[in-house]
């Protein structure tokens, strides 16, 4: 197999789990499972920077380095997701988006 | 060019990597939300698994740990949150559902067909002997940018995660101008009473 299908069929792969958070994200009414949808559309970039550091420029450290990145992207996503969360149902008892769209800018 | 990954490597890769989209789409089937979570927490599994197939295995451990570290906290805020937590009244909690799907769909469609279509470049790739050290050492020295960077965003995340989730702050406490003569506060007690 060559290393080009190889790494078409990981980018393949990635562009689904883009595709599937992306309806998740917004499709989904509860605050929990957009913050879900989000984090599988970061769980494609993962892997997208994991095959292209080990398909195109392994002697680079910049695909690793993106990785990184959209790993602590997924923390902080996380982290002030849960934030907004507490802080909205402290102030207004609720938990679907829909709920707060007088937010909208 | 044959790939250098071995026939054990290639089919790991293909199994997990259907693993991983079954799992993402499994998130958002199933009704109740503990199992939801585990399926997003398996898909992250699998995809640490396809890293650490392509020689990446400090990001690879890093992604499976935090994962399911993140996981467990998730399942806990989903639970507290979502109004129908074990799925056992089965409702539908979603909004334009069609479109969202063709957005999707759509986004996916496009990102395949560049997949498919972009002549890649040829690889005649220079694998460093360890791509941990080569990590390391770019975060320490030619990308420490990134670094400092991820640091202060981290550090600016925790001030504002606190300020979000802090039920009553020092103008609950003292008044819009800071100025009350004694704290509003719920316990009587303390300083300044």
């Amino acid at each position: 197999m060559t290393a080009e299908l190889v790494l078409q069929i990981v980018l393949t792969v990635a562009a689904g789990l883009i595709g599937v958070g992306l309806f998740g994200a917004l499709s989904q009414q509860t605050i929990v499972m957009v913050m879900m949808g989000l984090e599988l559309v970061l769980n494609g970039v993962l892997l997208a920077g994991g095959a292209a550091w080990y398909f195109l420029a392994p002697e680079l450290p910049d695909a690793q380095v993106l990785v990184v990145v959209a790993l602590v992207v997924m923390a902080v996503e996380m982290a002030m997701g849960f934030a907004v969360t507490v802080a909205f149902y402290r102030a207004r008892q609720l938990d679907m988006i829909d709920m707060a769209s007088d937010l909208r800018g | 060019m044959l790939s250098d990954l071995s026939g054990w490597a290639i089919t790991a890769v293909a199994i997990l990597g259907v693993l991983s989209v079954a799992a993402g789409v499994a998130v958002f089937v199933v009704d109740s939300m503990a199992r939801a979570t585990f399926a997003l927490l398996a898909s992250f599994l699998a995809v640490a698994g396809i890293l650490l197939a392509l020689d990446l295995v400090y990001l690879a451990v890093v992604t499976a740990l935090m994962m399911t570290i993140e996981m467990a906290i998730m399942a806990v805020f989903m639970i507290m949150f979502m109004m129908n937590p074990a799925g056992l009244m089965p409702m539908t909690m979603v909004h334009n559902a069609k479109g969202s799907a063709a957005v999707g769909a759509g986004v996916f469609v496009l990102l395949a067909v560049g997949i498919w279509t972009i002549d890649w470049p040829t690889m005649n790739p220079v694998r460093p002997d360890d791509s941990t050290r080569q990590l390391g050492e770019a975060i320490m020295g030619s990308h420490m940018l990134v670094m400092l960077v991820i640091g202060i965003g981290l550090f600016a995340t925790i001030l504002a995660g606190t300020v979000l989730a802090t039920a009553r702050g020092r103008y609950d406490r003292l008044g819009p101008g800071l100025d009350a003569e004694h704290p509003d506060d719920p316990v009587p007690g303390g300083l300044r009473r």
